[in-house]
């Protein structure tokens, strides 16, 4: 089974992760052998089975529709690494 | 000297033979004088320690009463505390200081309670030896050179050590059952949904529970009903009738039928730890119980489908920490996708870095069948293996790891690491209420843990199957603070 290099480098990108050169093969030894574990799930007949998301027998839970004041614009932006005028400062994202 | 109890401490303050001001002071000494050797805290609150418990002192000169008031606790750092650093053990969060308390802190706070510090932790919680933070690694009291167990390693260890009378830790895995076990102490995983997970940091949303660690069954008790209930903040919190934890702790268990599945004794069980269960099963049966061996038998895929399930959230649930509204952002990048690959890769640590990809890995296009639904399906399995089950017993008994601690680096291998928590996901799978509680040393002196499971929402049996144990134990837990390096 095994995760191959090709396969670290995908899953970093959507990880939004860079992996060095020198430390691929260890990741995709620590992701294979996680992997191989998994294999046996299919020892297991799962084709009637529905899926479980989530354990509680809870669906649709709404507050009313009710406006009620926020938090605090200059507390919820007190830990912005760069923030001006209300807003989050980034890199230029459109060209 | 065993550590004070949260009970005692309630006794002591009402009556008068110490101040809430003394109670925080003897804790704070505490801490001062162990955390050298354990190094279970992130953030130490002396001053504001000090703080609470003079106001807890002129609250009850005012004649104003709750349970926690002026009692010493101690917060892992993965719930936010206002205006308090909440790092979650993480560099991305190193300089993140929350706008906002968790409800569970909110709570606390209601009760008038004094905050020792914030408790280290595997980073993100992703870990079964806090040798994932990116800060400190703690240690275990009973054995300095061993680990205190994980995620929720500083909060075990700061119990155990005295350094406050209760902690709040998270269990996903087995978290606070774990290093509860390791630690010699109480931890209590309470059942999903009923204790708010609003400023909890969200590791996997439908496993993830805060719950308390304590030293004893009825501290643990108490501390559940302080942060126990509904919320509306939480989606996932449950609407009901919360009944008083305390109220059927001394029922006894005559007749209560207690159910050992044979799985958990298998190949890789520790002979001290197997023979310190079978004779807490004889006690039981001394005590009147009905204890028999039965069978789990999705107990082996239930690791697996936790580690799927697990990564699969936690993938998701990590991609907030982009270095764009709060936390660590890296210093140098081109442009804006160049600075969330660098922020992320300097921020987070090897085992988080491990768990988000695998998470990826199982919901990608080609593996999501396989893996994912996969694993949703096989949770469906073993909630209903655990139905089966409850419909014939009350309770279930297991040991809560299949050894006592570990040292330092004796898990390298990722794999290795993950079957510590062997015994603990199965509960979390099927989001079932669990308790870890100490069951004897081994020869060498180090807790063993007793696990025990109950059905969804009868944390009430669960206790008092707890309690009666530990009265029937009498164990005197006492750790010696040595080894490792320290003299």
């Amino acid at each position: 089974m095994g995760v191959s290099k090709e396969e670290v480098k995908k899953v970093a990108a959507l990880s939004r992760l860079y992996i060095a050169e020198n430390e691929m093969d260890a990741f995709a030894a620590d992701l294979g052998a996680v992997v191989e574990h998994a294999q046996k799930l299919n020892e297991l007949d799962t084709s009637d089975v529905q899926p479980t998301a989530h354990i509680l027998p809870v669906k649709n839970v709404f507050r009313e529709d009710k406006i009620k004041p926020s938090m605090d614009r200059e507390l919820i932006t007190e830990n912005a690494p760069e923030k001006d005028g209300g807003c989050y400062i980034v890199p230029r994202v459109v060209e | 000297m065993p550590n004070l109890t949260v009970k005692e401490a309630m006794e002591n303050l009402r009556c008068r033979k110490l101040s809430a001001e003394e109670l925080a002071g003897e804790c704070i000494k505490r801490v001062k004088e162990t955390e050298g050797k354990i190094e279970a805290l992130n953030t130490f609150c002396e001053e504001g320690a000090l703080r609470s418990a003079k106001q807890a002192d002129k609250a009850f000169a005012q004649g104003k009463d709750f349970p926690l008031l002026g009692i010493p606790g101690i917060i892992k750092d993965n719930m936010c505390t206002k205006g308090l650093s909440s790092t979650c053990s993480s560099k991305i969060l190193c300089n993140f200081s929350p706008p906002y308390d968790a409800t569970v802190v909110e709570k606390l706070k209601g009760h008038g309670y004094a905050l020792i510090g914030k408790a280290n932790m595997d980073e993100f919680a992703m870990g079964s030896s806090t040798e994932n933070s990116a800060f400190k690694k703690t240690k275990n009291p009973w054995d300095l050179s061993r680990i205190p167990g994980g995620s929720s390693g500083g909060s075990a260890a700061a119990v155990a050590a005295g350094q406050a009378l209760f902690a709040l830790g998270s269990d996903t895995g087995g978290s606070i059952r774990q290093p509860a076990s390791y630690c010699g102490v109480v931890g209590l995983k309470p059942t999903y949904g009923v204790v708010s997970r609003y400023g909890l940091v969200a590791f996997a949303s439908s496993l993830d529970q805060i719950g308390p660690l304590a030293n004893t069954v009825e501290d643990a008790a108490i501390v559940l009903n302080a942060i126990c209930g509904h919320d509306e903040r939480d989606s996932t919190s449950v609407h009901m009738q919360y009944p008083d934890y305390t109220e059927k702790l001394k029922d006894g268990v005559k007749g209560l039928k207690i159910g050992v599945p044979k799985e958990y004794f298998g190949e890789g069980l520790d002979a001290d730890v197997k023979e310190a269960i079978q004779n807490a099963m004889k006690a039981y049966e001394d005590m009147g119980a009905i204890v028999e061996e039965t069978t789990l038998p999705t107990f082996d895929y239930a690791l697996s489908a936790y580690y799927i399930i697990s990564s699969a959230e936690a993938a998701s649930n990590l991609s907030r920490y982009d270095g764009v509204k709060y936390g660590y952002r890296a210093k140098d990048y081109k442009d804006i996708v160049d600075m969330y690959y660098k922020t992320r890769t300097e921020g987070f640590g090897a085992e988080v870095k491990r768990r988000i990809m695998f998470g990826n890995y199982v919901l990608s296009s080609g593996y999501y069948d396989a893996y994912y639904l996969k694993a949703l399906k096989v949770r469906t399995l073993i909630k209903r293996d655990f139905d089966r089950l409850f419909e014939a017993y009350d309770v279930i008994l297991s040991p809560t790891a299949p050894a006592p601690a570990f040292r330092f680096g004796e898990k390298s291998d990722p794999m290795q690491m993950y079957l510590t928590d062997i015994y603990t996901v199965p509960v979390n799978i099927a989001g079932l209420p669990g308790i870890s509680l100490p069951c004897s040393l081994n020869a060498g002196g180090l807790p063993i843990g007793l696990q025990l499971i109950a059905k969804p929402f009868d944390e009430q049996n669960l206790l008092k199957t707890a309690y009666a144990f530990e009265r029937s134990a009498g164990l005197i837990l006492e750790p010696s603070l040595k080894g490792g390096d320290a003299k």
